[in-house]
């Protein structure tokens, strides 16, 4: 006791200095981590101060005023929910109501498999928590399983897995030569990758490409899926902004539901509702069973809970009010047809100016690509050149956010890509 | 490539339809069947097998579980002491109205935008909450030492700065306090750290260990982490003085134990924001490094909006740049940036004086009523002449009171007088009201008397 005290005198007199210089950081070998390729483009934006300066980087919508846009059914939606509610903690699981709103656009409004209760479903954190949830389960549940994903892919896909402990590997997806799909490849892919494989698959809208299967080849892939008793699992980020129409999105999904998968399916509303900050998605996983279903609910809850305790209520409020509304939920699908209308116009606009303008190259792809993003097939250097003498923002991958694109600056984008390119 | 046939292709087709499509399908191209090595694996989807068939059901999370046990009681005297959920004396949940206020200057602000926020939250946010928990004088802020990244409330919070040690700290153990909140051990576990414990509380005293803290601490390997309360512990609601704070500090940083603050009830547990702060602020003041996990959920109500920051204090500026770089990269593959709303809220508030004076008003009389339930509770037991010593109730702090009862007689107290709380004897001072204390006071009595 008595070196104990006459310890702790001498380390109260060391302590007792103050100042950086006496103590060494834990942290001095912590490297400076790389800027994320995709939210580091807008940062490197906001910082030009050029007037002409374009964003097509960040896969967020805009009007042709290049303004950010707040639907009108979310406004009606926060006005009813203002000041009514309380912001009690929801369930592990989230808010019940918009889960089962959520799960009808996914699985059908009339979905047998919703009314057998054989889906497992917990709200998620936007399409990114409801990836890197699913990851953590399969990691859990299926300790040596490996993730398929498409090349190229949204590049935090490959960072939600690795976070995850799922080892992965690539299938074939993009063809450069053809600006489309290498489906010889991929279904090559699909073959000779080890039964029982997990494959992810984007429902529709791929990004970065925009480039999708076709409904015949959908239907290939299930096919051969299914042989190798594959796990699918869709990333669906855009149903509805692909071609305004969410059923017709929802396409690749009723075909492997209709196959009889047991699909995984992560859904985000940023963009269709545009709640881009609020972090609203959702993860459902296909049972076989109610019973399964339950199981595998209370499983995906025991990893939410050590992650965030339970999601946030905001958001899901929102999503819950519109599509309970038979009123509100119409006006959503007028909005997410419009802002779908509109991103089509600015591909016909931007295709046509490049043609105009007599460019040598095909610019065919800009057209038959779908969703936000248009896989331009400008190198890293054109990208580069741009950025530095036109000031035009985008990931160097040559990915082209559409939504960025506006009758004021399609055409000065179109010179700009003609510049680089002739 | 694919024969011309049609099939049923409604979503509403039953199991056996389904399965008979694949089958005809499969049987019409006779083609693709020589050129497919078809592996019907158990796993396949044909055969209606699940990869996740062999998934069981988890059982209930112990404390949120309570709430949905109540939830089932048609009693009408029910009452939940789980969930540590602050209630109005009529047992109402309570939207601060400075909270009210803040979320109508937002929606009447049509310029604001639903964007994605960068990666590490609202900039205002986080640098608000720095003062707020470090104080605005810190020399750690002012030094620029800190970084502070918005999360998902408390547990976010630790989530993220768990993960974070499991990747870039050479230690890769923290302990925890004997007992603590269930979700702790959990979410540094699933983070990748290994847990151990050291003493805390003390169920002789029904208060705190404090030899066997130090001599767990003291025997503990040079640079673990340490999960520390910085007030208002929960369960226990015991809390250290600020003498042992001191003690605990000299101890610490003479092993390089790395300390990792949860911050849950600032301004919750004495009703001063500054006061509930010290803890934490010895521990800047020393010019030592420490995570802290800050949460807005209870002091500002703010609960299911999931708000909250992650700080780090480090001793150089350029290194606390680089954490932030690598505590993004933690972040991206989680949830990509936070939730916008509720941390709005909280800037709105933090940044206005007028309203964070509000806000203090309102804090000091949630922490108040907290206080004077802790008093009565206490004087209710007393009046019955209940066997024990139950000033514990009104020494421990903050939102709850361990009341030292076991498994059995909560069991009890649920069954014959339907009380709901966790089964360790916790009870959520916030879910009591002067009408509902004699009821607890009588069932408290009967567990004691009639069950041990």
């Amino acid at each position: 006791m008595a070196i104990r005290r006459a310890m702790s005198g001498r380390i109260m007199d060391r302590t007792a200095v103050v100042g950086a210089r006496y103590m060494s950081s834990w942290w001095r070998s912590v490297q400076p981590a790389p800027k994320d390729p995709i939210l580091g483009v807008t940062e490197a934006f906001l910082a030009d101060q050029s007037p002409d300066k374009v964003n097509v980087g960040v896969g967020a919508y805009r009007d042709d005023n290049g303004k950010p846009v707040v639907l009108e059914c979310v406004r009606e939606a926060e006005r009813r929910i203002a000041g009514n509610l309380n912001m009690e903690y929801l369930p592990m699981g989230g808010s019940v109501k918009m889960v089962e709103e959520t799960l009808k656009l996914a699985y059908g409004e009339n979905s047998e498999l919703i009314k057998e209760k054989r889906i497992a479903a917990v709200q998620a954190l936007s399409g990114t928590g409801a990836c890197r949830l699913f990851a953590d389960f399969q990691k859990h549940f299926c300790p040596d399983s490996q993730i398929y994903i498409p090349v190229p892919t949204w590049a935090n896909h490959h960072n939600i897995w690795r976070d995850a402990q799922v080892p992965q590997k690539t299938y074939h997806y993009y063809h450069p030569e053809s600006k489309g799909l290498d489906f010889a490849a991929m279904i090559d892919d699909i073959k000779n990758a080890p039964n029982g494989s997990f494959f992810l698959l984007h429902a529709c809208a791929h990004n970065p490409t925009g480039v999708d299967p076709s409904e015949e080849q959908w239907r290939e892939i299930s096919h051969h899926i299914k042989a190798k008793g594959h796990f699918a699992f869709f990333d669906m980020a855009y149903q509805g902004f692909a071609s305004g129409d969410p059923e017709k999105d929802a396409k690749a999904i009723r075909i492997f539901l209709e196959d009889g998968h047991h699909i995984g399916i992560a859904q985000s509303y940023a963009k269709n509702m545009g709640l881009y900050g609020q972090r609203v998605g959702c993860l459902s996983v296909l049972c076989e069973d109610e019973k399964q279903a339950v199981a595998v609910k209370s499983q995906l809850q025991q990893l939410a809970r050590p992650m965030y305790s339970n999601p946030p209520v905001h958001g899901a409020l929102i999503v819950s009010t519109i599509l309970s509304d038979p009123d509100l939920k119409k006006q959503w699908l007028k909005e997410v047809k419009v802002m779908a209308d509109r991103i089509i116009g600015m591909r016909t606009a931007l295709r046509g100016n490049l043609e105009k303008l007599g460019s040598p190259l095909s610019w065919q792809h800009i057209t038959n690509q779908i969703g936000m993003f248009c896989y331009s097939g400008l190198t890293p250097e054109q990208v580069d050149r741009l950025t530095n003498e036109f000031h035009i923002y985008m990931t160097r991958n040559g990915r082209i956010s559409m939504a960025g694109v506006t009758t004021g600056n399609v055409k000065y984008l179109a010179n700009a890509i003609h510049e680089v390119t002739k | 490539m694919r024969p011309e046939f049609t099939s049923p292709s409604s979503s509403s087709s039953s199991s056996a339809d389904r399965r008979l499509n694949a089958l005809v399908r499969h049987l019409a191209t006779p083609s693709m069947v020589s050129q497919t090595a078809v592996a019907f694996s158990p796993t396949s989807g044909f055969h209606g097998d699940s990869v996740f068939s062999h998934v069981v059901r988890a059982p209930e999370d112990p404390i949120l579980g309570v709430t949905v046990a109540y939830n089932k009681d048609p009693s009408p005297v029910k009452l939940n002491l789980g969930v540590g959920a602050y209630r109005t004396e009529e047992g109402k949940p309570f939207v601060l109205n400075v909270v009210r206020k803040a979320e109508q200057m937002l929606l009447n602000d049509k310029s604001r935008v639903k964007e994605y926020l960068p990666i590490v939250g609202i900039a205002e946010f986080n640098k608000l909450s720095a003062q707020l928990i470090f104080g605005a004088d810190s020399p750690a802020i002012r030094e620029n030492r800190v970084t502070t990244v918005q999360c998902l409330s408390g547990t976010g919070s630790l989530r993220v700065g768990a993960e974070f040690l499991a990747r870039h700290y050479h230690q890769k153990t923290i302990y925890i306090p004997q007992p603590t909140w269930g979700n702790h051990p959990k979410v540094f576990t699933l983070a990748g750290l290994s847990v151990k414990t050291y003493r805390y509380y003390d169920p002789t005293t029904r208060g705190l260990n404090f030899q066997g803290l130090l001599e767990d601490l003291g025997s503990a390997p040079s640079g673990s982490i340490v999960l520390l309360h910085a007030c208002a512990h929960n369960p226990t609601g015991v809390d250290p003085t600020l003498q042992q704070w001191e003690q605990i500090r000299q101890l610490m940083r003479s092993k390089a134990l790395l300390p990792f603050f949860d911050s849950a009830y600032q301004g919750f547990a004495s009703g001063n924001l500054d006061e509930d702060a010290q803890s934490i602020r010895m521990f800047v003041t020393d010019g030592g490094e420490c995570f802290v996990a800050q949460s807005y959920a209870k002091n500002m109500g703010l609960y299911g909006e999931r708000v909250g920051a992650l700080s780090v204090v480090c001793t150089a500026a350029d290194v606390a740049s680089k954490v932030e770089s690598q505590l993004k990269l933690v972040i991206r593959p989680m949830f990509s940036n936070p939730p916008i709303h509720g941390a709005s809220i909280v800037a709105t508030i933090l940044k206005d004086s007028n309203m964070f004076n509000e806000w203090t008003i309102e804090l000091k009389a949630m922490a108040d009523r907290i206080i004077s339930m802790r008093k009565q509770l206490f004087d209710a037991l007393r009046a019955r002449g209940t066997p024990g010593d139950w000033s514990h109730i009104i020494k421990q702090i903050g939102m709850f009171t361990f009341t030292g009862l076991n498994s059995k007689q909560v069991e009890f107290m649920t069954r014959e007088y339907h009380i709901y709380m966790t089964s360790d004897g916790r009870i959520s001072m916030a879910g009591l009201s002067s009408k509902t204390v004699p009821h607890l006071a009588d069932a408290i009595h009967a567990a004691v008397t009639r069950m041990t």
